[in-house]
């Protein structure tokens, strides 16, 4: 069954990126989505379903945490999981991340085999719900 | 190790963890040099992010325009000839690693710092100024023949911070 995964980061290189390495998996993915903010994320989340979402933390407008936290304030959309990929390594953020309900984190600059390796343990548990 | 070293050590471990994973480029360490805000004659890219809390501060970015390029084609695995959108979003994102990768390895040491979204600007004949007489530690990355500038300034932004300052041997030689 393929994986349809949202790609949430303001960078559109980072976007393009994530395409690329998402591809290079060998994972059986249908579509990627992207948006540039949370905002845009949750108003794509209204028309598509998604398995994944994959979001940056620093955002213009609604950033990484608040989408979280509306996904996992949201009966539709708790259940989908949510990857943080950023340059905060640091507890804060992160720690903030998982206490909302980030399935987990990605740290740039990142690997197609570190974000494949993440997706795989996250996506394939879930795709046996 | 005082505060110049540990930053100038981070700046190395970041910038070349960065270009190696992201860009597929071997850089050698760069030079370090403290300096003031002078600007750069070589540059045409220049990309800044702030760094806010205990200690505040600024990092930079700059370079040739043809650098940018090489730095988005190598990034996207596209063809950059000239700065556009693309180029100037793949030096923003450039910025936001390095410099974010700095800021958490920082944060062990000072305490918790935010870090801004990028602002890149592209042109010739411009001069940048940072308020306030901080000195910048200046690092220069040699790629085949043509170089990348990162900078970073910090210091103390509250009370709190000169507590913090104990922890390394001679950090207030950083705030001028």
């Amino acid at each position: 069954m393929e994986s349809h995964i949202l790609v949430v980061d303001d960078s559109a290189a980072i976007r393009k990126i994530l395409q690329r390495v998402l591809r290079q998996t060998g994972m059986v993915i249908g579509e990627i989505y992207e948006a540039g903010d949370g905002q845009e994320a949750l108003e794509l989340l209204k028309t598509k379903t998604v398995s994944l979402v994959l979001s940056d933390i620093n955002m213009p407008k609604m950033d990484g945490l608040q989408m979280l936290a509306a996904l996992k304030n949201s009966t539709v959309w708790r259940h989908i999981p949510v990857v943080m990929i950023t340059t905060e390594g640091g507890e804060t953020k992160v720690g903030e991340a998982v206490k909302l309900g980030a399935a987990g984190y990605v740290r740039k600059p990142f690997t197609a085999d570190q974000i494949k390796e993440k997706l795989v343990g996250i996506l394939e548990p879930a795709m046996q719900l | 190790m005082n505060l110049k070293e540990f930053i100038v050590d981070s700046v190395n471990q970041s910038a070349l963890q960065v270009f190696s994973t992201m860009l597929g480029v071997e850089l050698a360490p760069g030079t370090a040099t403290f300096e003031d805000a002078k600007p750069d004659i070589n540059c045409e890219v220049f990309s800044l992010i702030g760094l806010a809390g205990s200690w505040a501060g600024s990092g930079s970015l700059s370079c040739s325009a043809a650098l940018a390029c090489r730095v988005c084609s190598n990034m996207l695995m596209t063809e950059a000839t000239a700065v556009n959108e693309e180029v100037l979003d793949a030096m923003a994102e450039l910025t936001n690693m390095i410099v974010g990768n700095v800021k958490t390895e920082l944060e062990s040491k000072l305490g918790p710092l935010g870090l801004s979204i990028p602002t890149v600007v592209y042109g010739r004949n411009f001069k940048t100024k940072t308020a306030g007489t901080t000195d910048w530690i200046s690092l220069r990355f040699d790629w085949d023949g043509d170089y990348l500038l990162v900078k970073l300034c910090l210091a103390p932004h509250d009370k709190d911070a000169h507590h913090r300052i104990d922890l390394f041997e001679g950090a207030d030689a950083l705030a001028v």
